[in-house]
């Protein structure tokens, strides 16, 4: 008996050690492990994402720029079931051949993500209508809609950049794990600058579906659902009417536009040509355009405006005077001789016919180069420096107080340094302490080594109509825009030295090289330059602002190998100035804007540099 | 003790209320799997609707038993279990074809799976058998006739083509244990378990090589007792020669699916959309259960069908998805306790015949519970065994229910029987 009691020990003792591994094992998969429970979700949940729309993108007038239309894709889910797949009336459905349909699917299957493929990207709005219709047999496929990008002023496509796919490197950067792969994101421009707050927020809905796909219920009751968010209108600073006129002004050349409002650093206009116009590079146009583009030999993508970097020219002595007056070097009286140049030993720079001994007013007005030679020897040599480094170091932080030779730090991320050398750099050309100002001396008239971009160029003309400081230039608007884009830079020259660098700009338009292009009713202010390209023809470049007093707009334009600043760059300016300021007035020279929409037959006006 | 010997017994409720749970909760899990969105109507032509059908014809019959007098069972168990085997043998060749298996007779809409009944048949006969006066348990005749009543059952459905459903009967081995099997051909068991799991898991040469730096590393220590020495040595030879038949028997005798099948559970290969489709998604639906489960009716595996014969052979997902780990192990308890009922009504037996027949019962419910959930979670290879009381399907609910039933008649009867039966 007790050899029998023991058995029936034994079978309760394996029975109970058996229940324990099981027991162990189901703890293990069921709350140890988490592998289980993603898997199951990821099978039996879908999640359908509602895309909120973008956000509108007007400006400074409250005019629509950019608004949406919807897009709608057809995605298929997997696992795919074949058996429950009719394929006769699905290729009837979407109008498409049965290899094709197919040739789809691989390549759907090949991308899919969360067991979502994209079968068919960008339905046409007459397929879309025919299609949902038709989808309720094909419990497999379903339709996503997003919204593409419409344009009302088909215009500034650099600015506003594109919406795009989100690149696999841009998904291993979203460290927030907001994006799915397939979703869109702004690129470049203001939509990628402002992605944050034109994408308003994505709504998620959960269902459950079954082993086929089929969508059963809501998960969770939908408690788990989260509404979209329609993204922020994002206001912005350009005057769409200045940017539609600019962009026809500058057809047919290479350069570009920035206008300025001074007194806020809000960018009015920003013109780069040649271009491209935004709708292009619509979701739906992406594709068609966008290689052709990235391979065009003119560069059509490149925002010159920001990047494209130019000597200045005639317009840096702008520049030079201010710093001139400021460290007292000279006075608005000091004249300095010109005779018919600058003469230095072997170096000749030359000028133009002029009275010989110009004052800072005459000479700005009259774009005399001596002048500016003798200018730059007097800046760099004080007597309070005990070598030309000092004396360049301070000439240039006064350049780099007026944004040249950095990022200004406008809200686009395109924007190029420029450039202003360092006195090492001199150092290395022309070996340590062997170099002199007049090696130099090219960069007093705005030539040589000094490169600004066209954006700079504009700052310089604001921070001239502010009489000392600049804000930087930017495009947001609205009452809780960052610091950086209401605090004033102050440049460190006195106000009371700009009244006679602007007696200069002004005299420019009513007696100098502007004289041709000024406009009666406005008070423009100017400076031509002209600056010598090594390779072709010289770039005409032009900086203004008006009016005079209080002034509205900052302006520069640079025509890439069009010769005489005032050939080209100043009527453009001008006209710009005048839109502006007069809006829908019809302008008062015909035969200018004419000349300058028809740049084929040039009609050479009589400058003088 | 005498005026008891003559006196009435009851019906033991303690068993009585553990079925009744365990078919209660394998209701609602049936229904919860096959339940479909729709809310909950009595249609008798649902899943759900069928089982409430068997139950109520489970119970039915199990109360017919204490009708019938408690001496047929004995007397004609050679007879019941004759019959079953005709129906088995038959079915071979009447029998539909489902899942590559010839084991169902379908007349109508009605089928029946025999294999089921064949339990019970061979339960009795075995009981009657081993129980009986004349047996003399060392002789080479008793111990060839109880492995024939075992081996007969197995080879019938193995060639009906559901090699699972054979196994079942291997678990006498455990009654047989427990009526004075050696010990050590329980060891000799387990070691061949081991010795074949690892040489296909593993191969021949391997194996063989192990064994030997095994033996080697022992005779190490032990070559001075040369009677140890020597049995060391014959053992590892016959592992080794087994483990040599394993091979052969794997790749020449098992088909490449049922191979394949044995692989897949070893995890020597992976193979999540073919044959091990229906264990993964098994395991996924038990694994997102989590400590609490999702909830009755929340299961979302469950709700969308993931699991292939889920309110079948892989009820048990429902339970492991919708009660978690805690309504996993409560079930599993709940058979223990079970088992351990029957283990006691078994040892409280007078007649030798009832206690056999406790016995027979309790092997056979262990081993579909065992295998059946283990191969819910990858540790028993798919063998389609239903789990006791829960899973779907008339003919198993009605064979387990006359299967315990039987017993807890013969349990009600015991005083009645005579002491002398039993030792």
């Amino acid at each position: 008996m007790t050899n029998n009691q023991n058995r029936s020990a034994v079978i309760r003792l394996i029975i109970v050690l058996f229940a324990f591994v099981l027991i162990v094992k189901l703890f293990y998969l069921q709350v140890i492990s988490d592998t289980y429970a993603k898997k199951a979700a990821s099978l039996s949940i879908r999640t359908v994402t509602e895309f909120p729309d973008r956000g509108l993108i007007t400006d400074r007038n409250g005019e629509i720029i950019v608004f949406n239309e919807d897009a709608h894709d057809l995605v298929v889910h997997f696992p795919f079931r074949r058996d429950e797949f009719d394929i006769e009336s699905f290729c009837e459905l979407v109008r498409m051949p049965a290899d094709q349909v197919e040739e789809r699917l691989q390549s759907a299957y090949e991308s899919r993500y969360n067991g979502k493929g994209l079968f068919y990207k960008n339905l046409a709005s007459s397929d879309f209508a025919r299609v949902q219709e038709g989808l309720f047999q094909f419990p497999q496929f379903y339709i996503e809609s997003r919204s593409d990008r419409k344009y009302k002023h088909n215009v500034a496509a650099h600015t506003l950049g594109y919406v795009a796919e989100i690149s696999r490197y841009e998904l291993d950067r979203d460290h927030e794990g907001y994006y799915d792969i397939g979703e869109y994101i702004g690129k470049s421009g203001l939509e990628k600058d402002y992605e944050k707050h034109l994408r308003g927020t994505k709504g998620k809905q959960f269902y459950l579906k079954d082993n086929a796909g089929r969508l059963k219920e809501r998960y969770n009751d939908g408690l788990d659902d989260t509404k979209s968010v329609v993204g922020e209108e994002l206001n912005i600073s350009l005057d769409v009417l200045i940017q539609e006129y600019g962009e026809k002004l500058m057809q047919g050349k290479t350069g570009s536009i920035v206008a300025i409002e001074p007194s806020t650093g809000e960018i009015l206009a920003m013109v780069t040509s040649p271009g491209y116009t935004p709708d292009m590079f619509a979701i739906k146009n992406l594709g068609n355009n966008y290689a052709r583009l990235v391979s065009d030999k003119s560069k059509p993508l490149l925002n010159r405006a920001t990047s494209s970097m130019y000597p200045p020219g005639s317009t840096f002595k702008v520049a030079m005077a201010l710093i001139g007056l400021q460290e007292g070097v000279i006075s608005p009286a000091t004249t300095f001789s010109c005779n018919a140049g600058f003469h230095l030993g072997s170096l000749t720079v030359r000028c133009h016919g002029h009275a010989p001994r110009p004052n800072v007013k005459y000479s700005i007005q009259t774009s005399c180069n001596a002048f500016y030679c003798n200018l730059y020897r007097e800046i760099l040599h004080q007597d309070r420096f005990a070598n030309i480094d000092e004396g360049y170091t301070n000439w240039r932080s006064y350049l780099k107080r007026m944004g040249f030779g950095d990022r200004l730090g406008a809200d686009l991320s395109s924007e190029n340094r420029g450039n202003i050398p360092t006195s090492d750099y001199f150092h290395k050309v022309y070996g340590t302490n062997k170099w002199k100002y007049s090696q130099t001396i090219s960069m007093s008239i705005g030539q040589g080594e000094v490169l600004l971009t066209p954006l700079q160029m504009a700052n310089m003309a604001a921070m001239v109509a502010n009489r000392g400081y600049y804000i930087t230039p930017h495009f947001i608007r609205g009452d809780s825009i960052p610091e950086q884009f209401t605090k004033k830079n102050e440049t460190g020259i006195e106000r009371r030295h700009f009244e006679t660098v602007i007696d200069g700009m002004r005299a420019v338009m009513t007696a100098g090289t502007g004289f041709y292009v000024q406009i009666p009713d406005i008070d423009i202010c100017g400076k031509t330059g002209t600056a010598q390209n090594p390779h072709g023809e010289n770039h005409s470049i032009f900086v203004a602002f008006a009016p005079k007093d209080n002034p509205k707009i900052a302006i520069a334009t640079v025509v890439e190998n069009a010769g005489y600043g005032a050939t080209w760059a100043a009527p453009i300016c001008t006209l710009m100035i005048e839109k502006y300021m007069n809006r829908d007035s019809v302008s008062l020279r015909p035969l200018v804007e004419q000349r300058m929409f028809n740049p084929v037959s040039p009609n050479p006006v009589a400058s003088h540099e | 003790m005498s005026e008891r010997i003559y006196g009435q017994a009851r019906v033991d409720g303690i068993t009585v209320i553990l079925y009744l749970i365990l078919v209660i909760c394998g209701f609602l899990s049936i229904y919860s799997s096959s339940h479909g969105s729709e809310s909950f109507s009595f249609n008798l032509s649902t899943q759900y609707g069928k089982q409430i059908i068997w139950i109520t014809a489970s119970i039915v019959l199990g109360t017919v038993l204490f009708l019938i007098d408690v001496r047929f069972f004995e007397v004609f168990s050679y007879g019941i279990f004759g019959f079953w085997m005709i129906l088995l043998f038959l079915v071979i060749f009447l029998g539909r074809e489902v899942n590559g298996a010839r084991s169902w007779f379908a007349i109508g809409s009605f089928r029946l799976q025999p294999a089921e009944f064949a339990k019970f048949g061979v339960a009795l006969a075995l009981s009657r058998y081993v129980s009986d006066i004349d047996t003399d348990m060392k002789s080479r005749r008793y111990q060839i006739i109880t492995a024939l009543i075992i081996i007969l059952p197995i080879a019938l459905i193995v060639l009906q083509g559901d090699a699972g459903s054979g196994l079942v009967f291997l678990s006498f081995i455990m009654v047989l244990y427990r009526e004075g099997l050696s010990g050590s051909i329980l060891i000799i068991g387990l070691v061949s378990i081991a010795v074949s799991v690892l040489t296909i898991a593993f191969g021949f040469i391997p194996i063989a090589a192990g064994l030997v730096v095994l033996g080697g590393i022992i005779s190490a220590f032990v070559y001075t007792n040369i009677k140890v020495f020597r049995w060391l040595w014959i053992i590892l030879a016959g592992c080794i020669l087994f483990s040599k038949g394993v091979d052969f028997a794997f790749v020449n005798v098992l088909q490449e699916h049922q191979q394949k099948r044995i692989q897949v559970m070893l995890g020597i290969i992976e193979d999540p959309q073919g044959l091990g489709y229906n264990v993964n998604q098994s395991k996924i639906a038990i694994g997102s259960g989590g400590f609490w489960g999702k909830g009755y009716l929340q299961g979302t595996q469950t709700k969308g069908d993931f699991v292939p014969e889920q309110h079948t052979d892989f009820i048990f997902t429902s339970v492991g998805e919708e009660f978690g780990w805690i309504g996993s192990t409560t079930v599993i308890v709940l058979f223990v306790l079970l088992f351990f009922r029957i283990s006691f009504l078994a040892e409280r037996q007078r007649s030798k015949f009832s206690r056999v027949y406790a016995y027979c019962v309790l092997s056979i419910l262990f081993f579909h519970f065992l295998i059946n959930i283990a191969m819910t979670i990858n540790l028993a290879p798919v063998i389609g065994i239903p789990l006791p009381f829960f899973s779907y399907g008339g003919s198993s609910l009605i064979s387990f229910t006359v299967l315990l039933f039987l017993l807890l008649r013969l349990d009600a009867n015991r005083e009645n029987e005579l002491d002398s039966l039993s030792y």
